[in-house]
């Protein structure tokens, strides 16, 4: 229980306080009880307020002197003796009272306190992320642009401060504590009714685990989402309803596969899900076709075997270590991949395919490097380990960079940013690679550089008010009529959208003259001047009413002043 | 037996009957209240408030609200002597004893709670 700290610093406050009342009481009944001799040679005795007045000027040390008259030899005696008792046992009773107040479990105590109150005070969605690391300082930040609400915890207080130096939007409540403790995520809200999801995103399996389980237990509604790289850790966690288990060398793997197998796939992945103001560029396909060359079989490499060895390439593993990792069941050979001599031997020249995918940085480097030098047209893949080393790898100009930590931050922030955007990367999915080739080349016609934004919204009172009334007028809506620029009718907006969700029906790139019902909701992807544009339509009544070609709605006072009004001001 | 027990006991038992020493007497006779048996109350009830900090099971919460009332009963009662017999024109005059009497009337009631919240933890504890 944290708040014995309370009751133990006050009980540690009674030896100070103790002291200091008995040698105060001393001195001053001493005062009070010593005759003096005024100047006139009549004798007078202190009263106990002087008295209390001079004993606390004189243990504190301040001083003004002898106070109200001139002492007698008496009384200096006795200050003599009082001055020793009192200023000693002033500075230890004062010392160890802020000693007190510095104790460190108290401080904790008070900082948990605070951390508590601000989570408390929180009115609109946050999501309580446990681990700062990489992933989490990703998130954070681009969670917080959007304006919405984080809440951190990790039991690292460098990351903290790190955490207190960047520049947020929005405050984000942090604590340094142990998020094995499930005291500590109740502390951070995890049963705040505005927790909108439980980040476990700390660089150990373990405490993810705790971390989800507690979460579970304590607020079964609540969104989890985990990072684990293990996958035992992964079955363990999905077999108590966590939400999502991102493991982020399966996520690499992956979309590995579908870089070589689905390359428009994988094109659409990368814009839909980038950041804000992210350049939009088209990637390098690789050739599926030949000879890849893995070098690791780490858990990153049998992941990217397991995904890549279903397609038309072949394989070559490369493994420093073979007895931790294990073996292939196809090709390998041992070495480490940063001398030529290894590559040469696993056919680097005749490759068309490089993955650099062992555990450490240097040697990752110092593989794409030597490959490039026998066989400057392979396309590489590169694993990055830690973003320390991010300045070398843009260097070394890799076609694919995989960075555990972003790769799993990405994911998330998808997942988060729209809940439409995840169900359509699912139905996505399903369609053949014709079909994304013809949406990328759309999306590229209407995005003429940047990244498109992605945004949702329903036909509700929330999102689209003006929608709704035009809809009890008795106006229909058609998806066309949205994707008109307010000001210019004949123009349109630059903005796709993307799907359709109405009843439990969602409709992939619905058709332009769809009619939209009360309840509906839409994912669009388009420039920022466009989502701009669009919300006047969804907001306001009167510019929606133009851009429907109808006559502005007016209020009911000018509706009923307008007939009494000269003809020139009926317009 | 419990030194600590003994001792915590003994300051809140000795506050109560100096208290009542204090407060005995025609409420307004200077005569009969006395300013040392005054400021000896005053302190025996700062070391018994000060001994009842940091115990947290409920009687003791309520043993401190009472030390608290106690307290803050004779802080007004010390207040009143000193402007009297320092600051005031009028000087120390029966109206002001009376109110400072019934400051420290109130404040031995507070004492009062305090005894027997005491003994009736004591008793529970025999039971």
């Amino acid at each position: 229980m944290i708040d014995n700290i309370y009751f133990l610093i006050l009980r540690r406050m009674r030896k100070p306080l103790l002291a200091l009342v008995v040698v105060y009481s001393i001195a001053v009944f001493g005062l009070v009880l010593v005759p003096g001799q005024d100047s006139d040679g009549n004798v007078w005795h202190m009263g106990f307020f002087h008295a209390f007045y001079f004993v606390s000027y004189m243990a504190t040390t301040i001083g003004f002197g002898e106070l109200p008259h001139e002492f007698s030899d008496a009384q200096r005696l006795w200050t003599i003796f009082c001055i020793y008792a009192t200023v000693t046992v002033w500075l230890y009773s004062v010392g160890s009272l802020i000693a007190l107040l510095q104790d460190e479990n108290l401080q904790r105590a008070l900082a948990e306190g605070r951390f508590a109150g601000g989570v408390k005070r929180i009115t609109t969605p946050f999501f309580l992320i446990v681990g700062y690391g990489q992933t989490g300082r990703d998130l954070v930040r681009a969670l917080t642009s959007e304006g919405r609400r984080a809440v951190v915890i990790d039991s690292d207080l460098e990351r903290l401060n790190g955490l207190q130096l960047e520049k947020l939007r929005e405050f984000v409540p942090s604590l340094q504590a142990d998020a094995q403790c499930p005291d500590v995520l109740l502390s951070g809200g995890l049963r705040h009714p505005m927790c909108q999801a439980v980040l476990a995103l700390t660089s150990s399996n373990e405490v993810n685990l705790k971390v989800a389980l507690a979460a579970k237990l304590l607020h079964p509604e609540v969104t989890v989402i985990c990072r684990s790289d293990s996958n035992d850790v992964s079955a363990n966690m999905l077999s108590f309803d966590t939400n999502y288990v991102l493991n982020p060398f399966e996520i690499f793997a992956r979309y590995l596969r579908m870089a070589l197998s689905a390359h428009c796939h994988a094109i659409l992945n990368d814009w839909l899900g980038a950041l804000r103001d992210a350049q939009l560029g088209e990637p390098r396909k690789p050739p599926i076709h030949g000879r890849w060359i893995l070098c690791g079989f780490g858990r990153f490499g049998k992941a990217v075997y397991r995904e890549l060895s279903g397609l038309a390439c072949e394989l070559m593993v490369i493994e420093q270590s073979p007895e931790h990792t294990g073996t292939p069941p196809t090709a390998w050979m041992h070495g480490r991949g940063t001398e030529a001599a290894t590559l040469e031997q696993a056919g680097i020249r005749e490759a068309v395919g490089l993955i650099a995918g062992t555990d450490n940085d240097a040697n990752n480097l110092s593989i794409v490097m030597t490959a490039r030098a026998l066989n400057p047209e392979l396309f590489v893949v590169v694993r990055e380990n830690n973003l320390v080393n991010e300045d070398l790898f843009s260097a070394v100009k890799a076609d694919t960079r995989m960075h555990p930590s972003l790769i799993v931050a990405n994911r998330i922030r998808t997942l988060l940013k729209s809940p439409l955007l995840s169900r359509f990367f699912d139905l996505v999915q399903d369609c053949d690679e014709a079909w994304a080739c013809t949406l990328v080349s759309r999306v590229a016609a209407t995005m003429q550089e940047s990244a498109p934004e992605v945004w949702e919204f329903g036909f509700d009172r929330k999102d689209a008010p003006a929608l709704l009334e035009a809809a009890d007028l008795g106006f229909d809506i058609r998806l066309s009529d949205l994707l008109k620029d307010p000001g210019e009718p004949d123009t349109n907006l630059s903005a796709i959208i993307l799907l359709h969700q109405g009843g439990s029906k969602d409709q992939l790139l619905p058709e332009p003259d769809m009619l939209l019902q009360a309840g509906d909701r839409l994912l669009c992807c388009g420039n920022g001047r466009a989502r701009s544009r669009m919300r006047w339509n969804l907001v306001d009544i009167d510019v929606l009413s133009t851009t429907l070609g109808q006559p502005q709605q007016r209020g009911w006072v000018w509706q009923r002043l307008q007939p009494h009004l000269p003809a020139r001001w009926r317009t | 037996m419990n030194l600590e027990k003994v001792v915590f006991g003994f300051f809140i038992f000795l506050a109560l009957t100096l208290n009542f020493g204090f407060f005995v007497g025609e409420i307004d006779n200077l005569e009969h209240h006395h300013l040392r048996e005054f400021v000896i109350l005053f302190i025996v009830n700062a070391v018994a408030l000060i001994m009842k900090l940091g115990d947290r099971s409920q009687v003791d919460a309520m043993l401190l609200a009472t030390g608290l009332v106690a307290m803050l009963q004779l802080v007004g009662a010390a207040l009143i002597w000193i402007l009297a017999a320092h600051v005031w024109e009028s000087g120390m005059t029966p109206g002001v004893m009376a109110s400072i009497v019934s400051l420290a009337g109130g404040a031995m009631v507070a004492n009062v709670i305090s005894v027997v919240l005491l003994v009736a933890e004591t008793v529970m504890l025999r039971r």
